[in-house]
This record gives structure tokens, C-alpha cells and sequence, in this order.
């Protein structure tokens, strides 16, 4: 029905800003590395990184590295972004089979947004954004 | 209702004009809220000097990038004294427990005339694509990368879920926009008025597939105050009270952030994020749904509509759908009118509060598209991150 590919935004574009709970991933990715911080007491995940974890309150945390393999919960299909009228995207809720509980918004890239679907199965690609970062983004896998 | 001991009542609503986006400038938010407060202050048969309270919502901010201020207000006003100035946490979700808010004050003996005001003006920017606009901050930098550049883009990652998980159509999404653009047609103020079919529901641009233009509220501006008193008094004020029966806010975790945040458990991402606060208004009502007349449910996008249907228990978990589309919420013939006044998808968008001045319109009797005999109206506010909000407001006797 759609005959567009489904892109990200233009990285150039893309800002993000850290802090001390989050930083971590973001290093990660800019090592194309996916990880998800893990309770370091209770083994519970979360994202997005937050001091503490929700059920126990423990600080402690594991940086997990996970194999890049997704699943779509949910999606839109976006047509357009402020200066970018003819943009099509595919922006996604994805599922992280080894951080169970814990999920990801990203995009769904290189994809006829017609074809995507809740249980697609995803893999993590990492593309260059503002000031030397990487975002994390998926393609079907 | 009879004992007037320990109740508060709604006792004035006033608005400005609505317009369309950007459209109120020159005026300054200021001066859009103070004519609000005055109309409000007419309308209760009180001076703007009698004014002792303000229980805002959304941090008394107006809208994203501007805010409202009590000292700024007694300052133009020429309000002498207040002894009550508060506001509910994050943004629009809080709109009907705004008048919790204000009850609180009221009871607690701080406060005798609370006035809750909300105005908007998107001259600057437009809430439509507002995320995109908002500097990157260590969460959002989760969220903004995806392009999910507003409210509406977020919510319709949810409306897919609950499509896919409960069979829902985009029909019923249809149904709501096109039953409320009727309850807008004959209102003067309303900004979208004229009929919608089917036909250009399945016509309009998709903005955020599911959701399409019309699955969207407005983007207006303006203002609207509402005057809350202790009912005793209401009673000796000008017009009929209208009884606060009830209000709740808040939420559980499993809500959070909500779709800001998109980690809610399955049962309760393709939802409202309303049921516990519903459960907890209707508990201190002593109603149920069946006991509702008339529902002003906030309405930024459709499919939120379905599923606080669902919340407020007036069709089952995953019922909303089939609910809608048998045109249970339809002014003329259905068994729960909804938005009577044509809400935020086609009268005007003031962040929930057009719904409680409907719901105090509705209690008085004076509703343009008046429930007949309506002895409840159910006033919401969210679906949004925590805290949001809903009111049941009742008929005196």
C-alpha cells in the first residue's frame, strides 16, 4: 500500500542528553553495543535508566549486553516532522527478549511501513546522531 | 442533595472567546485568564475582590512554554488577600481534579472563593508537534529521537495496541469523532462545525497511522475559570449550585509516565490509564456508571475517548469498540451522551477545562444540547502521565 521506506531522522538532527543514570547506554551505543541496566540486587530490568530500581530500591545496577534481537509491541507510522514534511517513519515499541520487562522507542528503518506488524521480529543497527553519538535503531531481523 | 454541611459547589464558569491556533495574540495569557476570571466571577454574582483561592492544574502552566501566576493576577485583578495557591503535578491530566483541588482548600477552612483557570495560546508553539520542539533532557532522549514529535503520535502507538489486541476499529475512532462534530453544529462558539461523514473520516490525512486528522483535537486558543465555594454559600450566589460529588486524581505506577514512558504492563498500555482513579471516584460518589447521565470524557484524540469508556465501566476491557459503534454515546438515541458540547475534537481545545464547564452547564439545566433530566455528569481529565483526574458533578435540589 505504501511504497516509501521507512527512514529515522536525519541524524544531524538527532540531540540527546545524558546523565549519570543513563550515560552508560548511551557509551554502549556509541560502541554499537546494546545493553539495559539490570538491578544489581534483584535482577530486575528497566529502561529508561533510572536511579534506582522500582522493586527494591536497590542503586545497584548491571550493565547487560543484549543481543540485539527485538520484537515489535507496538507502532506508528508518522507522516511528517516539523521541517521534514515528507518524511515517513516508523517510530516503534519494541520488546527486548533478554531484558524481559524492560522496553525501547525506537524506528523501524529500510522497511515498507505496509509490511510491519505487533511480533515482527527485529534485530539493533546503530546510527551516528549530534556530537558523536550513536542511536539505536532496528531493522527486521 | 439536601444537607449543605461539608459540600462544595461549583458557582460561576466563564470563558473567552475560542480561537483558532494563534489567533488570540495580541492578548497576553494574562489578560485571556483574567477575562476568564471575570466572566467567571459575573456569572457567580461575585467581585473579582472576593477571590481568596487559586487551585490550578498542569503546575499552572498555560499550555507548554507559558504559565499563569497568582501574584500576577491580584496585581492586575486588584485581589487583596489569598490564603490558598496551589496546583496539581503535571500537565492536563489533572483538569477535573483541579475542583478537588479547590474542594480541599474549601474545606479545610484556607479558602472561600477557589478559582481554577486555565488558558492557552500557541502563538509561540503549537502543542501539536510540541515534542519536537523541547530541548532533549536524559529521558525524553529515549522518546524524542523516534519522531514521535506530539501527543497525538505517542497515543497512537496505544490505539494500535488495543486494536490489535481487542479487534477495535477504526470505525469507532469514526463514531466519536463524527458524534461530537454533531454536538458541535449548533454551538456559537464552536470552532468545527460542520457535519462529518464516514466518508471524510476515511479522507482525512493520516498524521500518525492508526490516527488521522480527525482522530485529533484542535489546536485553539483561550481561556476558562470556574468558581468553587463551599455549597451553603453557592446557594445565596446567583446562580443554581452545582454540587461537587465527587473527585479523585492520581494513578498507579503501572500508568506512570504512561506514553511518555511506554513500559506499561499489557493490561494496562492499550488503556486509559483511568481505571484506578475511576474506581476511586465512583467508591466516594456511592454511584456506579448505570448512575451517570452525561460524560465529558477529555478528548485530545478518539481512541482515549473508547478506552475511558472502558475505564469508567461503561462497556467492558476491550468492549469500546463495538460500544461506540452501536451509538451508545450519540446526544440524540444513545444510552451515555458524551460531549455534548462537541469537546476538544470540534468546540475548542482549553487543556479539559470546556468539559467541566459543560458538566456545570448540564447540572444547571442551561446545556445547549441539554441531557434531559440529568442528575450526574462525569467530567475527565487525561489520559496523561500521572496525575490524572475525574470529577462527577451533581444537580441540586
Amino acid at each position: 500500500m505504501s511504497e516509501k521506506l521507512a527512514v529515522a531522522l536525519p541524524g544531524d538532527q538527532v540531540h540527546i542528553t545524558t546523565s549519570p543514570a543513563t550515560e552508560p547506554f548511551w557509551l554502549a551505543a556509541r560502541d554499537s553495543r546494546l545493553v539495559a541496566p539490570r538491578c544489581g540486587n534483584c535482577g530486575h530490568f528497566r529502561l529508561p535508566p533510572t536511579p534506582f530500581c522500582p522493586q527494591c530500591q536497590s542503586t545497584e545496577v548491571d550493565w547487560v549486553q543484549l543481543s540485539g534481537q527485538a520484537t515489535v509491541y507496538s507502532f506508528a507510522v508518522v507522516h511528517g516532522f516539523p521541517g521534514l514534511p515528507d518524511i515517513t517513519l516508523v517510530p516503534v515499541v519494541v520488546d527486548l527478549p533478554d531484558a524481559p520487562g524492560a522496553r525501547l522507542v525506537s524506528n523501524v528503518i529500510d522497511v515498507d511501513p505496509a509490511e510491519v506488524y505487533i511480533g515482527m521480529p527485529l534485530e539493533v543497527t546503530f546510527s551516528p546522531i549530534a556530537d558523536g553519538w550513536q542511536l539505536p535503531l532496528f531493522r527486521a531481523g | 442533595m439536601t444537607g449543605a454541611s461539608g459540600q462544595v459547589a461549583i458557582a460561576g464558569v466563564g470563558a473567552t472567546p475560542y480561537y483558532r491556533r494563534g489567533e488570540s495574540y495580541p492578548q497576553t495569557i494574562t489578560e485571556l485568564a483574567g477575562q476568564a476570571i471575570l466572566a467567571a466571577c459575573e456569572d457567580a454574582g461575585i467581585s473579582v475582590t472576593q477571590i481568596d483561592g487559586f487551585a490550578y492544574y498542569s503546575g499552572a502552566g498555560a499550555g507548554y512554554g507559558q504559565s499563569m501566576d497568582t501574584a500576577e493576577f491580584m496585581e492586575t485583578l486588584g485581589i487583596p488577600e489569598v490564603t490558598f495557591s496551589a496546583s496539581l503535578t503535571s500537565g492536563g491530566g489533572g483538569s477535573a481534579g483541579s475542583i478537588g483541588l479547590a474542594r480541599a482548600a474549601i474545606l479545610a477552612g484556607d479558602a472561600t472563593y477557589v478559582v481554577t483557570v486555565m488558558a492557552l495560546q500557541q502563538a509561540r508553539q503549537r502543542l501539536g508537534t510540541v515534542f519536537a520542539a523541547v530541548p532533549p533532557n536524559p529521558l525524553n532522549s529515549f522518546l524524542q529521537p523516534s519522531g514521535l514529535s506530539g501527543p497525538g503520535h505517542l497515543m497512537s502507538v496505544l490505539a494500535r495496541r488495543h486494536m490489535h489486541l481487542y479487534g477495535t476499529r477504526r470505525e469507532a475512532f469514526a463514531e466519536i469523532a463524527i458524534s461530537q462534530r454533531k454536538n458541535a453544529a449548533n454551538r456559537p462558539k464552536a470552532l468545527k462545525r460542520t457535519p462529518i461523514t464516514l466518508d471524510d473520516y476515511f479522507s482525512a490525512r493520516m498524521i500518525a497511522e492508526p490516527l488521522c486528522l480527525l482522530d485529533f483535537c484542535l489546536e485553539t486558543d483561550g481561556a476558562v475559570a470556574v468558581i468553587t465555594t463551599s455549597l451553603e454559600r453557592a446557594r445565596d450566589l446567583k446562580q443554581r449550585p452545582v454540587p461537587v460529588v465527587a473527585a479523585a486524581h492520581g494513578g498507579t505506577r503501572e500508568w506512570g509516565r504512561a506514553f511518555a514512558w511506554m513500559g506499561m504492563p499489557d493490561e494496562m498500555f492499550a488503556s486509559s490509564g483511568h481505571a484506578p482513579v475511576a474506581k476511586k471516584l465512583y467508591q466516594r460518589a456511592g454511584v456506579g456508571p448505570a448512575d451517570i447521565d452525561v460524560a465529558l470524557l477529555y478528548d485530545h484524540f478518539s481512541a482515549m475517548v473508547l478506552m475511558q469508556l472502558e475505564d469508567y465501566g461503561f462497556c467492558a476491557k476491550g468492549e469500546g469498540g463495538p460500544f461506540v459503534e452501536s451509538g451508545a454515546i450519540r446526544y440524540e438515541g444513545g444510552s451515555i451522551p458524551l460531549n455534548t458540547h462537541g469537546g476538544q475534537l470540534s468546540e475548542a481545545y482549553i487543556i479539559g477545562m470546556t468539559h467541566v464547564k459543560e458538566g456545570v452547564e448540564q447540572m444547571r439545566g442551561t446545556a445547549i444540547n441539554q441531557v434531559k433530566d440529568a442528575e450526574l455528569a462525569l467530567v475527565t481529565g487525561g489520559p496523561a502521565a500521572l496525575p490524572v483526574s475525574g470529577l462527577i458533578l451533581g444537580r441540586d435540589s
